[in-house]
């Protein structure tokens, strides 16, 4: 089985995002970039199904400008086979980026798609289900652990209060969640091994899908700076004023 | 780090420890001279850049040598200096040096670029990889490998090591990254470059080196205040004469503002804290005038070498070469070190591509002749009696004699001052010392010390072990708290170290995990107790472009 | 033109969450509420302000049941919209990749029919973006929006069912946290402690307070590293962002870190011995107290 893994490339998940000074959006000029936290373990699971003999070939994609680049070679020190670059400089949102791996998954016939529950700039939580749903694939989001036999994949979901599981038929999109497992390292030999893999760049527009935005982006800001409240002087007034006054006991 | 470990091995012909502008520019020259040469660059930092902190105002010597097309070629220089200022300060007042150009001529700067240096530092990396330089971020050298009294390379960190030092489930073993010439171009204060002068006592006849401490913010200002190339030094308040230390504020990029405060680490006083020194000299009418209505963007600390001439190592040794603050090349009346630390990287390169052309292992110990008939030479040895004269003289009178020694001698002076001791053996008990009172963080201008780290992009996984560590922890008790009052929880600019009472007896709590890899506590420990050995490789600070 | 309301029941209840989607549904004009599932018609017959019930009572609590059902009718509706919960945010933006539009997920504020507040960056900016889509998919984010009230309505309840093919899915099972305290990330309350607690040994008070409030317990970076708790249960910006209801810090100084990862909870409580101690600047209420003597009589105050 061919598992592709949609990665995508974020601001690193060490940096404070800094709005921009006229409220366009966040600035991103010259910020650290990385693997959205959530895809790397997408790539791991993906790794980690391969060595248990579920899968023959993993394909990495993504879709962006070709300084998302490194973000494949390393999914590729990872243990990625291949990855695919999907060029554009537009801005993209989830419903496009989702048909646009449509488009790839169509050309790839893999058994399973695997991916990050949502990437930690937009926050969107949003493409594995759009893309499951325009090909009209069952869908297994919020995976913490997956597991593959007869054709099925058992993903155990985290839901509201408890841990979910669904059977699903492949092929199928999976989302995966934190708790899935956690990455390995590249190591340096397999970063070197990763620099000589197949990449190869398709640009967008030679797919034949309208990515053109639905959300226009009216203002970006900081969230408003929480104001001190006030000062108790007991605990039965702290407790009453819990009750009575925020109503959250 | 365990010995029993199985290691891969990999071999190179240059490893290249640190890719700061040192290291980059030795990784450069040697592929301009031996384009088949296999080069392995290492970089603890996540990616290039993301532990360079500089002011920045470059010379483009050095640059204009390894590329006499930098301009071609998209170098990120964008803004030339075009107004300069020194000024001495009292605690109301600035009063304007006259004349910069000849009673300072080190701090004259027409002809220089106020530059973001990790920017700069990206740009080397991309040049670098372009000429098949093997550049790898996010990897630590932990331990130099040295057989046979040579050095033969460098051990990368484990990744993946638990807290209790264990092997986690990720676990990944260093690499044993073979060569036949390494190049430490570490930085101030590298831990390899520290275990390989011990180990091969380049340090003999040579000044103790004396450091400082940099500490730095980025602001965002008003554009109708944003002057581009602007460019002040200041000296004086709010140091006392006795206390080495002076400040920058450039202007630079799109409305961006470096502002930063270097502490001489060879102070006295225990009680002294150089992240409030700098904290306060921001209320100072010359330069809260630049900053007011602006916003702080980043904030990031490193030491850097102030002893130049006198206290320049052994430059080479069997295996291997130090250069840039490694060495401690920087100039320290120009407080300038990148264009010294890219000058001495293309110098050891050279000097490296002939001792790679010669039989067998050898020393590239042209290294040391190239320095010495180089302009780099010629730099650091004028320079060399000023910052000795501010130690031994004070600010005003040190101050007196630089403008003497340039007026007069042009820095050929017929004689050497020398440092007397080492920065950590400057320190006074705190009941010789006058306690200082810093005012409250306003908000506006000054800021707590966990909001400014917050600002610089630090992390590391937290599950590893501790990486400061103490050597003998029954001494912190009666000397760092008996006697100096815990002077590491004031000098750390990160709010790593933190002195508890618990059970009405003292205790330090070291937050590791603040850690922005400055130094200041490897150099400036009373006794010298605080090991700083490296981290999991990626941690530390983030700085972005701007910085 | 309507809105329809995903809604979830718990049991014959309907949740708290999806009350606050209807408060938050009724902003665009009449609201239709979907329900799945045998129980809770009757419960959701009751909220306030809603025109019908319509209730899919054979329909599996999959994704791909739920969104082709609501795709099926999605033509009557300009608006869909559910909580921000597991269940909403897989299924939501399902029903979105059907209708061939760009789903606004964990919405915090409604500007108008078109315009939407919402978090990105983990809450580090707030995103205000207009849909240019005939038919808006959203989830909300429950805190954000005050819950529809249960009172004598009476909706009429229609039922219905998905007459379209779905993708091989079967639902297998859900296993209910059997720890007795929430996770941190979903607890509705959290009660963290800092260095203030001493040691691990005193970390234990927090317990009693958590059982009575039915909430996590969380810890600071400081907490954690003078190893007082283990590092799961670190909150802040390199540990867990949260946003309970309800967010207690105890003996816990406020460093920026921290604050990145609970600032966005709806009311927060500090309590500390230092009044000087920044979480008092983010705090709705502020005890400056001895947490020893303060945590017991919280717990007494709590039982009463």
């Amino acid at each position: 089985m061919k598992i592709v893994v949609p990665v995508k490339r974020v601001v690193d998940y060490n940096i404070k995002p800094r709005v921009k000074a006229d409220n366009s959006g966040v600035d991103t000029q010259g910020v650290k970039m990385s693997m959205n936290p959530f895809d790397e373990i997408a790539v791991e699971e993906a790794v980690r199904l391969r060595e248990k003999g579920a899968a023959s070939e993993i394909v990495v994609v993504t879709i962006g400008v070709a300084e998302a680049q490194p973000v494949l070679r390393t999914a590729m020190a990872m243990g990625a086979d291949r990855a695919i670059l999907v060029q554009t400089d537009a801005e993209l949102e989830p419903l496009a980026v989702a048909k646009l791996l449509k488009a790839i998954v169509d050309r790839e016939n893999p058994g399973l798609v695997i991916m990050g529950k949502q990437a930690i700039d937009d926050d969107m939580n949003a493409t594995g289900q759009i893309l499951a749903a325009r090909l009209n694939w069952p869908q297994g989001t919020f995976a913490s652990s997956v597991a593959v036999e007869d054709g099925r994949i058992t993903v155990v979901r985290e839901a509201d209060g408890g841990l979910e599981t669904v059977r699903l038929a492949l092929p199928a999109v999976v989302t995966t969640d934190l708790r899935l497992n956690e990455p390995r390292y590249a190591t340096m030999p397999n970063i070197m091994k990763a620099k000589k893999k197949p990449l190869e760049t398709i640009a967008a527009d030679t797919l034949g899908v309208d990515i053109t935005p639905r959300l226009e982006t009216i203002k970006v800001v900081e969230p408003p700076v929480r104001q001190a409240g006030i000062k108790v002087s007991s605990v039965a007034e702290l407790v009453g004023k819990l009750r009575d006054e925020a109503k959250v006991i | 780090m365990s010995t029993q470990i199985e290691r891969e091995e990999m071999e190179f012909d240059v490893v290249i420890v640190g890719g700061g502008p040192a290291g980059l520019s030795a990784a450069i020259r040697l592929r301009q001279l031996m384009p088949e040469a296999t080069i392995c660059l290492v970089e603890k930092g996540s990616e290039i850049g993301a532990h360079i902190v500089s002011g920045a105002v470059i010379e483009p010597r050095a640059l204009s040598e390894l590329f006499p097309d930098w301009q071609e070629r998209g170098a990120p220089l964008k803004t030339p200096v075009t107004e300069e200022k020194v000024l001495f300060l009292t605690e109301k007042r600035g009063f304007a040096i006259p004349f910069i150009d000849k009673l300072m001529p080190a701090m004259a700067n027409h002809g220089n670029y106020v530059v973001s240096l990790g920017e700069v530092c990206r740009w080397l990396g991309a040049q670098a990889e372009e000429m098949g330089v093997e550049i790898y971020p996010g990897f630590a050298a932990a331990e130099p490998y040295i057989e046979d009294g040579r050095l033969c390379g460098v051990i990368t960190g484990d990744m993946g090591v638990t807290r209790e030092g264990e092997q986690g489930p990720n676990f990944a073993p260093g690499m044993i990254l073979r060569a036949k010439q390494t190049i430490l171009t570490e930085g101030v204060r590298g831990s390899i470059s520290q275990r390989v002068m011990k180990q091969f006592n380049l340090r003999q006849g040579v000044d103790p080196q004396t450091y400082g401490l940099g500490i730095k913010e980025v602001w965002e200002i008003p554009a109708e205040k944003h002057k581009p190339g602007f460019v002040q030094h200041s000296f004086g308040w709010p140091m006392d004469d006795g206390t080495y230390g002076g400040a920058w504020l450039y202007h630079f990029g799109e409305n961006l503002v470096s502002y930063g405060f270097v502490t001489g680490l060879d102070y006295s006083n225990t009680w002294l804290s150089p992240f409030q020194e700098m904290q306060r000299l921001k209320t100072h009418p010359e330069f809260a005038k630049h900053l007011e209505g602006g916003r702080r963007l980043i904030y990031g600390a490193r030491a850097l070498s102030e002893g130049g001439f006198q206290s320049l190592p052994r430059l080479s040794f069997p295996g291997g070469v130090l250069a840039g603050d490694s060495a401690g090349f920087l100039n320290m009346p120009k407080i300038k070190g990148t264009h010294t630390a890219m000058k001495s990287g293309t110098l050891a390169a050279e000097a490296v591509a002939e001792a790679l052309g010669g039989e067998g292992p050898c020393e590239a110990t042209s290294y040391t002749r190239r320095f010495k008939s180089s302009w780099l030479f010629k730099e650091l040895f004028e320079a060399r009696n000023v910052r000795p004269a501010f130690a031994r003289w004070g600010n005003r009178l040190g101050a007196l004699y630089a403008g003497i020694d340039s007026l007069i001698f042009r820095g050929r002076a017929p004689w050497t001052l020398h440092f007397r001791h080492t920065d950590h053996e400057a320190l006074k008990p705190a009941e010789q010392c006058k306690p200082i009172t810093y005012p409250k963080p306003d908000g506006t201008l000054t800021f707590d010390l966990t909001s400014s780290v917050f600002l610089s992009g630090t992390n590391h996984e937290e599950d590893q072990p501790v990486h400061l560590k103490l050597r003998d922890p029954s001494t912190w008790l009666p000397v760092n708290w008996g006697i100096f009052r815990s002077p590491e929880s004031r000098y750390c600019p990160a709010g790593v170290y933190e002195a508890l009472e618990e059970n009405s007896t003292m205790r330090l709590q070291i937050n590791a995990q603040n850690c922005v890899h400055c130094k200041t506590c490897d150099i400036k420990d009373p006794t010298q107790n605080i090991d700083w050995c490296v981290p999991e490789g990626a941690g530390g600070p983030n700085y972005p472009v701007g910085m | 033109m309507t809105t329809l309301a995903l809604i979830e029941a718990e049991g014959a209840a309907i949740k708290k969450a999806s009350l606050s989607a209807v408060a938050a549904a009724r902003h665009f004009g009449a609201v239709d509420v979907l329900l799945i599932g045998a129980e809770g018609a009757q419960e959701a017959a009751k909220i306030e302000g809603i025109t019908r019930v319509l209730h899919a009572d054979s329909t599996p609590h999959l994704a791909e049941c739920i969104a082709a059902l609501i795709a099926d009718r999605a033509k009557d509706y300009d608006h869909i919209v559910s909580a921000a919960t597991a269940y909403g945010k897989n299924t939501l933006p399902r029903v979105a990749g059907l209708l061939d539009v760009q789903p606004i997920t964990e919405v915090v504020e409604i500007i108008d029919a078109d315009t939407f507040v919402r978090p990105i960056y983990a809450g580090s900016a707030l995103s205000t973006v207009r849909s240019r889509d005939a038919i808006k998919v959203l989830t909300v984010r429950n805190a954000n929006f005050e819950a529809a009230t249960l009172g004598d309505a009476s909706a009429p309840i229609e039922a219905v069912s998905a007459a379209v093919e779905v993708p091989d899915a079967a639902y297998v099972g859900i296993e209910l946290t059997h720890s007795d305290r929430p996770e941190l990330e979903s607890a509705r309350v959290v009660i963290s402690g800092g260095r203030g607690l001493k040691d691990a040994a005193n970390f234990k008070l927090l317990e009693p307070v958590a059982d009575k409030l039915g909430a996590a317990i969380g810890a600071s970076r400081a907490a954690v590293d003078a190893g007082f708790a283990p590092n799961e249960m670190q909150v802040g910006q390199t540990g867990k962002i949260v946003a309970p209801d309800l967010y207690i810090a105890v003996g816990l100084s406020g460093a920026i870190q921290h604050l990145a990862g609970m600032k966005d909870s709806r009311v927060i409580v500090a309590i500390n011995m230092d009044p000087e101690a920044p979480i008092f600047s983010v705090a709705d209420y502020g005890l400056v107290g001895d947490l020893f003597e303060v945590l017991p009589q919280l717990k007494a105050e709590l039982g009463a």
